[in-house]
């Protein structure tokens, strides 16, 4: 049962910005952008190959500026969006756009990483995300069960609410929420919650979360000094509609249940330095990424506040059989805690993702360039599926 | 034997009890021949086997056959037996001829005088035979005269005897007749005892002739009377005037008058009652209204108490045993049935006390002066012992002793929360102290003097209350030695209790400054955190063992209750110190933070003006530092610096600045090899320790100015990785991390970090700059020398 080794795989550019091809089901793939003021930005499409533990990469030009955000359609696989620096009259302005990959690319070529031909390619622009009226873009997320034609951006107080039409070629603003009071507020993160027919989303601003609503553009929730300092990151249960996670400065990972924000239902004070991530596992929620610049990822198991019971529930079935009544006795019921401390990466990591193939399988990526793939370890795995 | 068997006389040879002494051996043969049963013949019956006695062949037999004999041994025995036989046989003749001789010698000469004795007697009888005749005569004359007196006196002897009994019976009856006025007089002259003592004597007669109308005439007056003395002495027994020894009295005659006990019983307990119950009431005015303060200090509550209530009670109780219980003449049952009541009484009554008691007590809420209270208690117990002794059955001494328990138990409480609010009120105090004097503008307060103020204060208020609660135990208290204050008072009481218990407590309100203060930040300040913080670190390193030293001493402990032991308690202090230095660094280094990430977020750094001083903000950071490491000096010791470098900070400055910094991020300006940057930068971390940021620290000054700078510094480059440069916001970032090398080196107990830590902010922004070009480190050192 030795836990197969992680996967390293080096960057040439610096990056922050780190997302799985949501619609793909069936292959590993994360989609990676760079950070360079120098040279032309890339997007790097990493396959991981399971069975042979091999990465296979593909890289796209994306010319527009350094990126600082990135996200993938969950219903078109060759469907992206990204929020990219641009610099224009020496003014830094962050703006977003959605953008298509080249067909052969989508389903993953596995044409050797040597063959430099293919490196070249660019992205096809579907359309920009205008935001001149609004500020700087801090991230789009897509509607998750959608048809991936919804989207919102949050752009410094803007929370922007857009409808791609004609085939995405145009991206229209259908509704807008306007943050408003003392200071510059400014939205570092949000998610788009998967329940209530996606109609909530929460946002993250300072040291507070809101939830709102996309039908009226209304704020539904508020959780004041979630975090005693900056809220980085923020993200729903997969199947439990209630449940959000959320991260910060405070080095701190909260788990709060919207119905009753006054307390969070569990913190874990794991990391030494802020957690710029925070992730549900989409099939197995007790499982929880976090990453930090600390350098460290660490997957705990919150099993008290998960969708599964503690333990199994004994069929009818198994109690019958005599043998497996007795093996699921000796079970003991796993205890919230840390399964493991990932030491992989050697500079902040800022962005750390589960894929969407494979539900023991997750990337996490460092300012330095340094993408890891680790595994779930197979006892815990193992202990969950049976 | 066999010759019983065959004997036809079985009744000698079984009813024979002579034993056959030698003397009437020689008459054995002739008895034999007169046919008289001989035992002792039959015992020698084997001299002749196999004869027949009393047979014809039995030659001593009555029946003797000479002819049969003869027959019987010609037909037996041979010539030789014959032979022996005859000789045998004449030799027996022969004795038998002079046994005979001898018998006739022998008695010949009583024969002569026997028959001369019976003729002198025969002579004398004559004579006396006439004299006889002469009384029988005079006899019978006097018996003729003795009869006709009699029959003359016969009538007048009756008479007599009659009228005795008839005056006998007369006085009786006069007495009866009399009773009535006698009992009148009786009761007019209220001699009680008296009237009683007639009427017990009449009144079986009375009841025994109650069928006759006089008599029950009688009857019914006297019980008329008697119950009117009845209800007299009732009513005597009920007025309250009456002594002791009257009350006695009254009880006795009423019990003669059949009375029922239980009835007196209940009477004389409920008079009693009613006059303790005015004595408790009494007492319980003295308790003042509710809310209000008590009239008199406890003491002097508890000796009313013991004086009026509790020594009437004795006296009540040694009154009615005396009456009721302890009396010889009582059926085993009413003393029993008495005995419960006054138990029942007194308990009933005892509680009503115990209760003012105890309300007393609760109202005893001071927790200076302890001595009063332990006295007054002392009283209450030792006049309950009293009362135990004359009633033992009762439970008021069980009752006494828990109630003491009780209020000590109590009094530890209030002395734990007075010590918990002593010390929130020094926290307060220095809380003040701490914040008056930077609204003055003095310097900040002499922190080291603080501490010592607070925990020297602190340790005289508990040994204050150890000597207080140390009057509980004191040998000329009677509750000292009962097992409570032995044991567990020791033990659970005051070690665990209040000694314990408070130190636990200043753990806890020190912990909860980190947790409150942790998420809003600033409520608490940072100051006190680290005051406190040493506050504890001294607790674990003497004061505990101290106090616990000192209480151990005191208290003897004999008790074998588990105890907290000192060190789980210093482990907590020392947690507790950990977390609030933790805690501090935390806050000042967020502090510093946020200062830093301000500056960094706020500017726009692409279109910055090229750098000719030192931000402000740098000098702010420096001087923060500065000022905390003067504070935190004061409390902690230095530490120990790894790899003490040498004061030039110069010289490592060049160092970093020149080869280092330069072949750090001179590469990477160059566009041909973008991976090297990354390489080398990842080379050098692999030879570097990984930092973690927000770590525990350790009590020295050095550790927590590292905390703080690591904090600050991490801070620093996480803001400017978010950011983008303009050549001139990289030099300016160049110029604000040499002036930190410049001065944080010196606080930090490795400067390799700030150098790192420096080496990747800068590193960062020329990661993060549109146009590399650094600055000449000459001109910023004129620069960082100038500002």
């Amino acid at each position: 049962m030795e836990d197969a080794a992680p996967v390293i795989y080096g960057l040439e550019f610096q990056a922050r910005a780190l997302t799985p091809q949501t619609a793909e089901t069936d292959a590993i793939r994360f989609l990676v952008g760079t950070q360079s003021l120098k040279y032309d930005n890339q997007i790097h499409i990493i396959d991981f190959d399971d069975e042979n533990n091999i990465i296979n990469k593909n890289v796209l030009i994306h010319q527009v500026g350094e990126i600082w955000h990135i996200s993938a359609s969950p219903a078109d696989k060759g469907v992206l969006a990204t929020c990219y620096n641009k610099t224009l009259d020496s003014k830094v302005m962050t703006c977003a756009a959605v953008w298509r990959m080249p067909k052969e690319l989508e389903s993953g070529s596995h044409e050797s990483p040597d063959d430099s031909s293919s490196n070249t390619q660019t992205l096809e622009l579907l359309c920009h995300l205008d935001n001149t009226a609004h500020g700087n873009m801090a991230c789009v997320i897509w509607e998750p069960m959608g048809d991936g034609k919804k989207l919102i951006s949050l752009a410094d107080n803007h929370l922007l609410l857009w409808d791609l039409q004609e085939s995405s070629s145009n991206a229209v603003l259908s509704n807008s929420a306007l943050l408003e009071g003392k200071g510059q507020l400014k939205f570092t993160s949000g998610r788009w919650s998967p329940h209530h027919n996606c109609t909530q989303v929460a946002t993250a601003n300072d040291t507070a979360i809101r939830g709102w609503d996309t039908r009226s553009m209304r704020q539904i929730y508020y959780i004041e000094n979630a975090h005693g300092q900056l809220v980085r990151d923020l993200d729903f249960n997969p199947n439990k509609q209630y449940y959000l996670a959320s991260c910060g400065d405070d080095c701190k990972v909260k788990f709060w249940d919207t119905r009753n924000v006054t307390e969070p239902v569990k913190t874990l004070e794991e990391h030494s330095h802020w957690v710029w991530n925070v992730r549900y596992n989409h099939s197995h929620d007790q499982l929880v990424l976090s990453g930090s610049s600390d350098s460290r990822i660490i997957l705990s198991n919150m099993v008290s506040i998960s969708s599964e019971p503690f333990g199994h529930l004994v069929d009818d079935d198994e109690l019958s059989d005599q043998e497996d009544h007795h093996q699921e006795k000796t079970k003991e019921p796993l205890q919230d805690s840390i399964i493991a401390t990932y030491e992989e990466h050697e500079d902040s990591v800022y962005a750390v993702e589960w894929s969407s193939a494979d539900p023991w399988l997750f990337a996490s990526l460092s300012y330095d360039g340094r993408l890891v793939i680790n595994r779930v370890p197979r006892a815990l795995k193992y202990h969950i599926l049976l | 034997m066999s010759a019983a068997q065959g004997g036809p006389l079985p009744g000698p040879a079984e009813g024979g009890s002579e034993p056959p002494g030698g003397k009437r051996r020689p008459h054995g043969m002739l008895k034999l021949y007169y046919g008289l049963p001989d035992p002792a013949g039959e015992a020698r019956g084997g001299l002749a086997p196999g004869e027949d006695f009393g047979g014809p062949t039995d030659i001593n037999g009555a029946h003797f056959d000479p002819e049969v004999f003869l027959t019987k041994l010609r037909k037996e025995c041979s010539l030789a037996q014959l032979m022996d036989c005859e000789t045998d046989m004449v030799k027996q003749i022969r004795s038998l001829d002079s046994d005979m001789q001898t018998l006739v010698y022998e008695n010949y000469n009583k024969f002569i005088s026997a028959t001369d004795t019976i003729r002198k007697m025969k002579n004398d009888f004559k004579k006396m035979e006439d004299e006889m005749d002469c009384l029988a005569a005079n006899m019978a004359v006097i018996t003729e005269f003795s009869a006709r007196i009699s029959s003359t006196l016969q009538d007048q002897h009756e008479q007599i005897t009659k009228l005795s009994g008839v005056h006998t019976l007369l006085r009786k009856l006069q007495f009866l007749f009399e009773l009535p006025a006698r009992l009148t007089k009786c009761v007019e002259l209220e001699a009680y005892g008296q009237a009683v003592r007639y009427y017990s004597k009449a009144r079986s007669i009375l009841h025994q002739y109650q069928h006759m109308p006089s008599f029950q005439g009688i009857q019914d007056d006297c019980q008329k009377i008697m119950a009117n003395l009845a209800q007299k002495l009732r009513e005597k027994f009920r007025d309250g005037g009456s002594g002791a020894k009257d009350l006695a009295e009254c009880v006795e005659l009423l019990l003669q008058l059949d009375e029922p006990a239980e009835e007196l019983c209940d009477e004389f307990l409920s008079h009693a009652r009613c006059r303790l119950e005015a004595e408790l009431e009494t007492l319980e005015t003295e308790l003042g209204q509710p809310g209000g303060a008590p009239i008199n200090d406890i003491l002097e509550f508890i000796d009313r108490g013991c004086n009026i209530f509790v020594s009437n009670m004795c006296l009540v109780i040694a009154s009615y045993q005396e009456l009721f219980v302890s009396r010889e003449d009582k059926v085993q049952d009413i003393t029993r049935m008495a005995q419960d009541k006054l138990v029942a009484f007194v308990n009933c009554l005892m509680e009503t006390y115990f209760s003012l008691v105890e309300r007393r007590i609760q109202l005893e809420k001071g927790v200076g002066d302890n001595s009063l209270l332990v006295r007054a208690l002392d009283r209450f117990h030792r006049r309950l012992q009293a009362l135990a002794k004359l009633l033992p059955a009762s439970n008021v001494a069980a009752e006494g002793t828990e109630i003491v328990v009780r209020a000590t138990k109590e009094r530890i409480r209030q002395y734990l929360l007075a010590l918990q609010n002593f010390y929130q009120d020094c926290l307060t105090d220095v809380r003040q102290s701490l914040a008056a004097p930077r609204l003055a503008g003095k310097e900040s307060p002499n922190l080291a003097e603080l501490l010592g103020n607070m925990s020297a204060s602190v340790l005289n208020q508990i040994k204050s209350v150890l000597a207080y609660v140390h009057l509980f135990t004191a040998k000329d208290i009677t509750f000292s030695n009962k097992p409570y204050f032995k044991g567990e008072f020791c033990s659970q009481g005051v070690r665990e209790g209040l000694i314990v218990g408070f130190i636990k407590s200043i753990c806890q309100t020190a912990r909860q400054f980190c947790e409150t203060t942790g998420d809003k930040g600033g409520s608490t300040p940072p100051t006190l955190l680290l005051l406190l913080s040493r506050l504890c670190l001294d607790y674990e390193t003497s004061t505990i063992s101290y106090i616990l030293t000192l209480t151990d001493e005191q208290f003897l402990v004999q008790d074998h209750t588990p105890i907290t032991p000192v060190t789980s308690l210093c482990a907590e202090a020392r947690e507790t110190a950990q977390r609030l230095l933790n805690h501090y660094v935390k806050v000042q280094g967020l502090i510093i933070s946020q200062m830093l990430r301000k500056s960094v977020e706020t500017r726009d750094w692409v279109n910055t003006i090229e750098p000719r001083n030192v931000r402000a903000v740098m000098k702010r950071v420096v001087e923060d530092t500065t000022s905390i490491d003067v504070q935190v000096g004061l409390l902690y010791e230095e530490g120990i610096r790894k790899a003490q470098s040498s004061d030039s900070s110069k010289r490592t400055f060049s160092v970093y600045s020149s080869s280092r910094q330069q072949s750090r991020y001179a590469p990477s300006y160059t566009p041909s090899a973008p991976l090297d940057t990354n390489l080398l930068s990842n080379i050098q971390k692999l030879f570097s320790e990984r930092i973690d940021i927000f770590s525990p620290v350790e009590f020295n000054k050095v550790s927590v100015l590292t905390g703080i700078i690591k904090i600050s510094l991490k801070t620093f480059l996480e803001c400017v990785r978010l950011r983008t440069f303009g050549r001139y916001g990289l030099q300016q970032i160049q110029v604000d991390c040499y002036y930190l090398q410049l001065y944080l080196w010196r606080f930090v107990c490795d400067e390799n970090l700030v150098h790192f830590l420096l080496d990747e902010i800068v590193g960062s922004t020329a990661h993060r700059c549109l146009d590399p070009v650094p600055m000449e480190q000459s001109v910023i050192e004129v620069i960082c020398e100038r500002g």
